[in-house]
């Protein structure tokens, strides 16, 4: 069994914003922190970089928005051209309602299902899973984990580093 | 995290800036602009300068409505985030009672010019006329402008009460009070805004009728509003206030409202569109078929795109709302295409009824320029002198702090 790494365990939410400080400062790339709840600026104290969701979104809304608009004149005035209460067959003000929803649908499963696919869901298993401390992570405990397949990994190091940051436990993780 | 936030004390205008100065300035603007337009509405082009006239306050008034709303919203949802912002919308709601005199020369000069209602008849018109009569009308507008007026001085005075009480007690007491207030002021708000328009903009084509229309007055409205106090905001902080009490985050907030208003207005305009266009009957499409001739289908056709696409696709990113000078520009545009708004509402029924009535046409005429300098120049000599007269900020405010430490996420 390899070791997936390193899961260090806090108290409060404030030394658990001060260790990610450190631990971004030190370089790590391949970790996280895991809190019962949203800590407000944890993202800035973690150096994380804004998602690239609301690009997808944009863009994938755009292209929906944009295929609605030339189906709907595809659909209405050379597939099926039929002449409804007098209206021309290319009627903007009639592809209106489609055509915005389709934009909505397309913005909204693209914002749905690119959250799952950037977090890496549906995962049925994570060795933090096999830690018995780390059960609290969803009532009263705060924790860190350095992953060993973070570039700049050493087991001894990254301990020194974790129990210096205040951590009341450290061990390890079997992948 | 939050740190402990020193309230701000960069809190008054600073008597060299360009703010003290603003009630000298505006009230030449309103000298020159008001003066040259009712002037003239005593001369031969009497109704193109109450045509004008109008606009203009329909224009200007929709910022100092669309505090009201702000304002009354922000109290009953009990807004934390909102509170460094709150006393530039408060005090553009309290310019409301100028409205009331303003309001004068529309109801007392303008009348027969504007409203064809008030002079000619016929089958339809004879049914409404229990509503389209003079008595029923200037009564319908005085509740409108005195409710506002009551309204406004109450929640900007209480709102300044605060500022100098020290007591929390007493502070508390004087909030429930608003937030009691808010409650039924809203439900005024929302009927009488919706009516004004029914009444002085609706009235214009007195055989036509939409009931969303009320709606969407609100809409651009409220995103005036929200624009203006963005772009007032960042010059109280240019001029050397509230530095550290408004942050990009503030802006954020703001941006984000102007953005979701920007979409709120074409849902509304489009929603107005479809039933009309489908529906398809004489007294409905009049009010489109003035609009799709004479040079007026170019400003119908342009509005879709330079009042929803541009400031959608513009508005739309974060960085842009987070960006104080790229917001600018946001809130810049904005409120000119407001202009466009309310000048496509009210204009195209100039000429279009009485002697020599004519296919409506777009002409902009120098009166259209003065009105609006006339009104925007009272408007903001109140607004200046009362940003002067009291804190720039809602500084005793108990929840102040929960503002200043406000971050997005």
């Amino acid at each position: 069994m390899s070791s997936f790494g390193l899961l260090a365990e806090y108290e409060n939410p404030a030394q658990l914003y001060a260790a990610c400080e450190r631990v971004r400062d030190a370089g790590y790339t391949k970790w996280d922190a895991c809190s019962p709840f949203a800590v407000h600026g944890l993202d800035k104290a973690m150096g994380l970089k804004p998602s690239t969701l609301p690009w997808w979104v944009l863009g994938i809304a755009i292209s929906g928005s944009i295929f609605m608009f030339f189906f709907q004149i595809w659909a209405m005035v050379y597939a099926y051209p039929f002449i409804l209460a007098g209206k021309p067959l290319f009627s903007i003000p009639a592809y209106v309602p489609c055509w915005y929803e389709a934009t909505v649908l397309s913005a909204c499963l693209t914002a749905f299902f690119g959250n799952w696919a950037l977090n890496g869901l549906p995962r049925y298993h994570h060795p933090a899973f096999s830690s018995r401390s780390f059960a609290r992570v969803t009532d009263d405990k705060f924790f860190i984990m350095i992953e060993s397949r973070d570039p700049q990994f050493d087991a001894t190091a990254a301990e020194a580093l974790l129990k210096d940051t205040g951590a009341s436990s450290v061990e390890e993780l079997e992948d | 995290m939050s740190h402990h936030i020193e309230k701000p004390t960069d809190i008054t205008v600073p008597p060299t800036s360009l703010w003290a100065k603003l009630p000298m300035i505006g009230g030449a603007l309103a000298v020159v602009g008001l003066g040259a337009t009712l002037g003239s509405a005593f001369g031969h082009d009497k109704a193109r300068a109450m045509f004008s006239y109008l606009f203009a306050y329909e224009l200007v008034l929709s910022i100092a409505l669309g505090s009201l709303g702000f304002v009354l919203i922000q109290h009953l949802v009990r807004a934390g985030w909102s509170i460094t912002v709150r006393r530039v919308a408060e005090t553009a709601m309290a310019t409301l009672p100028l409205f009331l005199v303003l309001w004068i020369p529309i109801g007392l000069l303008g009348l027969h010019e504007l409203y064809p209602w008030t002079h000619e008849t016929d089958e339809i018109l004879e049914r409404k006329r229990w509503f389209l009569s003079n008595g029923f009308f200037f009564g319908r507008a005085g509740l409108y402008l005195v409710g506002w007026s009551v309204l406004a001085i109450f929640l900007y005075r209480s709102s300044v009460k605060i500022d100098s009480l020290t007591d929390m007690g007493e502070k508390k007491k004087v909030i429930h009070l608003i937030w009691k207030v808010s409650a039924a002021g809203i439900f005024f708000y929302a009927l009488t805004q919706s009516f004004q328009a029914i009444d002085w903009l609706m009235g214009l084509t007195p055989h036509w009728y939409s009931t969303i229309f009320g709606l969407y007055y609100f809409a651009g409205s409220i995103l005036a509003m929200y624009a203006f106090v963005s772009l007032a905001t960042m010059a109280l902080q240019r001029a050397g206030m509230i530095k550290k009490a408004v942050t990009a985050e503030h802006y954020h907030d703001l941006g984000k409202f102007t953005f979701g208003h920007t979409v709120f207005w074409a849902y509304i305009a489009v929603s107005q569109l479809i039933i009309i266009w489908f529906g398809n009957i004489p007294e409905e499409t009049e009010y489109y078929m003035a609009r799709m001739g004479g040079g007026w289908e170019i400003v119908s056709y342009a509005l879709p795109v330079t009042n929803f696409f541009i400031p959608f696709l513009y508005l739309v990113s974060r960085h842009v709302k987070r960006h104080r000078t790229a917001f600018a520009v946001g809130c810049i545009y904005t409120l000119v295409m407001r202009v466009v708004d309310v000048y496509w509402l009210v204009l195209p029924s100039y000429g279009a009824h009485g002697e020599g009535a004519h296919e409506p046409h777009l002409a902009v005429h120098w009166l259209d320029v003065a009105a609006v300098v006339g009104v925007a120049g009272a408007f903001l000599a109140v607004f200046g002198w009362l940003m002067n007269k009291n804190k720039v900020i809602a500084i005793g405010d108990p929840r102040l702090e929960e503002s200043l430490a406000h971050e997005n996420y």
